[in-house]
């Protein structure tokens, strides 16, 4: 709340959300902000649980939830009813509100009031308050957000104000937006980056627009209809823009206004990257890594690291386009071995971040840090000898062969430098000699000729043999989630028939 | 005066300025605008001009630093008098700008 008041201080008549010409100006959405915050305590909704896409009504819930000191829950409107419910019911008592025309979705939860957005939003612009009686406390829970679960039940991961104003105060300079910037938001509600995203933006003094159902044809003429200055995607989104980009052929008109496109929450095929730099020439790139744990991005990679990186000669400089960068001001990196001991120069391990921003704290859990204060992400990586985080992936997800641990990511990573990959997933399967033995499915570009024999020698060559893969395996796709994670799992079960019983 | 915890927010006396504190150092400080000291945000409204030597004006959404870097503070409303800690105004802060990531 104490950033959109600011906000709202600094320019009050800029248009905040939506279309230049009939959007919600910030002083709209303070408005709206209040009126959400009267509507929660009138019913003394213990949450405001959100089962919706990207609306306009989005930014007014957040700041209204906070405005009234309760959490905001955005929760997977894709979710079957069952397991909908089922979340919903563990953030009972709450006020829901409903994507139009979905209420029964929720109805008949104990301690849960639902109401559709539509009429809500309705009620919110008729009503008109002059109360101004927000307050900051720092160790309210502001956002509670339920991890994607690709494996296991979904954990709620708790954010406080104080970590959401750290992350925002440390990485946003208030104002810094000029009048005709806008920024596209194609990340849903309940995607830590989407609240980020907003929050950032309403700071930073950027009108936001959204997207709520991504498809790259709208995508490109909304930036183009509106003058879109900024952007956030996926990797599958930008795979799919770079595509549509390519259709278009040579007349093409570009994305002229387009200064920023920042991308992360999944591992970004270096031929797309690389085609959507040639693309887009004048656009600025922007790598985040991050987790919902950490109240979104901690470490970037910067627009002039991009071209650096596949300008360079330097085979370690060129390899930094695979990485996620350095950290953020005020955000520290360790890589750790098993043991919890920080690893020699450059060793892989499991990634370990601190500062104000990282909350690693669960609602049922507690808190996840240790007593100095790292937050274990469960993620594997390494440091370059400047810095460069490079992620390798879930530490759940390693191989062990031989009893040799080996990293999907580490194999992944260099069949994706094979012009002919277009895309790849490394896994282990039952093998009854080794354990696990190494097989990678791999999609391939076009109509390219190319043996598992190439890839295996490819690996064998770059890594170690211990690292070759024993099987590769192609196919037509990858099972992704729709927020662009890998679901190894589904993977595994797709090629069980190629692991021994 | 209360103790400076970061997240904290104070109030002018003389002016409409209100600051968040970001980082304090351990012990007291003796925070002030426009040569009085600051209350706590709520606790008295503007009473009185700042005093001529502390009248330059705070700037919203800017960082303000003391000396010794141990003393930060954000501007969250604007006003006519000049921020300071123990008699001595404090300096504006340089901005690092990052790229946006979202």
């Amino acid at each position: 709340m104490m950033l959109l008041e600011m906000a709202t201080g600094g320019f009050a008549d800029r248009v905040a959300v939506g279309s230049r010409d009939d959007g919600l100006t910030f002083a709209d959405l303070f408005g709206r902000a209040a009126a959400t915050a009267e509507r929660l305590r009138s019913v003394d909704a213990g949450h405001l649980v959100l089962a919706d896409v990207s609306s306009e009504a989005l930014p007014a819930l957040l700041f209204g939830a906070s405005w009234a000191g309760i959490p905001f829950v955005p929760l997977n409107y894709r979710l079957p009813d069952g397991e909908l419910r089922t979340l919903a019911g563990r953030v009972s008592p709450a006020l829901a509100v409903a994507q139009p025309g979905t209420t029964e979705r929720l109805d008949g939860l104990d301690g849960i009031g639902v109401v559709d957005r539509g009429d809500l939003w309705q009620d919110l612009s008729a009503t008109r308050t002059t109360e101004n009686d927000w307050g900051f406390e720092g160790e309210d829970v502001a956002v509670l957000l339920f991890t994607s679960g690709t494996t296991g039940d979904p954990k709620a991961a708790v954010l406080r104000q104080r970590h959401l104003v750290s992350y925002i105060l440390g990485s946003v300079d208030f104002g810094s937006a000029g009048e005709e910037e806008a920024a596209l938001v194609s990340v849903p509600p309940y995607h830590v980056a989407g609240i980020a995203a907003i929050l950032s933006n309403v700071f930073a003094g950027r009108r936001l627009l959204q997207l709520p159902t991504f498809e790259p044809g709208a995508w490109v003429d909304l930036v183009r209809a509106e003058g879109v200055t900024s952007a956030m995607v996926v990797p599958t989104m930008l795979a799919r823009i770079v595509e549509h980009l390519d259709a278009e052929g040579p007349s093409s008109p570009g994305l002229p206004t387009l200064r920023a496109l920042s991308y992360g929450g999944g591992r970004m095929p270096q031929p797309v990257i690389e085609r959507a730099l040639d693309l887009l020439p004048d656009t600025r790139f922007v790598n985040a890594y991050g987790l919902t744990e950490t109240s979104s991005t901690v470490t970037l990679l910067g627009p002039d690291e991009h071209r650096a990186a596949v300008a360079s000669d330097d085979p370690k400089v060129r390899r930094r386009i695979a990485s996620v960068g350095r950290p953020l001001p005020g955000i520290e990196v360790s890589i750790r071995d098993e043991a919890g001991a920080e690893t020699p120069d450059g060793e892989p391990g499991d990634i370990w971040l601190r500062g104000e921003q990282v909350s690693g704290e669960y609602r049922e859990q507690g808190s996840r840090l240790t007593d100095e204060g790292w937050f274990p992400t469960n993620d594997g990586g390494w440091l370059d000898d400047e810095g460069f985080l490079f992620v390798t992936g879930r530490i759940d997800d390693v191989i062990v062969k031989g009893g040799q641990n080996i990293s999907p990511g580490e194999i992944e990573e260099v069949l994706l430098r094979h012009p002919a990959v277009a895309d790849t997933a490394a896994i282990g399967l039952p093998d009854r000699e080794w354990g696990e033995r190494i097989v990678v499915a791999v999609v391939v570009r076009g109509d390219v000729d190319i043996s598992p024999d190439d890839l295996q020698d490819l690996v064998r060559h770059e890594l170690r043999s211990n690292r070759t893969p024993d099987l590769v395996e192609f196919v037509d796709e990858l099972p992704y989630n729709d927020t662009g994670k890998l679901l190894r799992r589904v993977l595994r079960e797709r090629l069980a028939h190629l692991g021994d019983a | 005066m209360p103790e400076l915890t970061p997240g904290s927010r104070w109030a002018s006396q003389v002016c409409t300025t209100e600051v968040i504190i970001v980082r304090a150092p351990d012990g007291d400080v003796d925070l002030e605008c426009g040569g009085s000291p600051v209350v706590a945000v709520g606790e008295g409204g503007p009473n009185g001009p700042p005093d001529a030597e502390a009248a330059g004006g705070s700037l919203l959404g800017k960082r303000y630093i003391d000396g010794d870097d141990t003393l930060e503070l954000l501007c969250t409303k604007p006003g006519d008098g000049s921020l300071g800690a123990g008699g001595t105004l404090l300096d504006l802060k340089d901005a690092k700008p990052l790229p946006a990531s979202d």
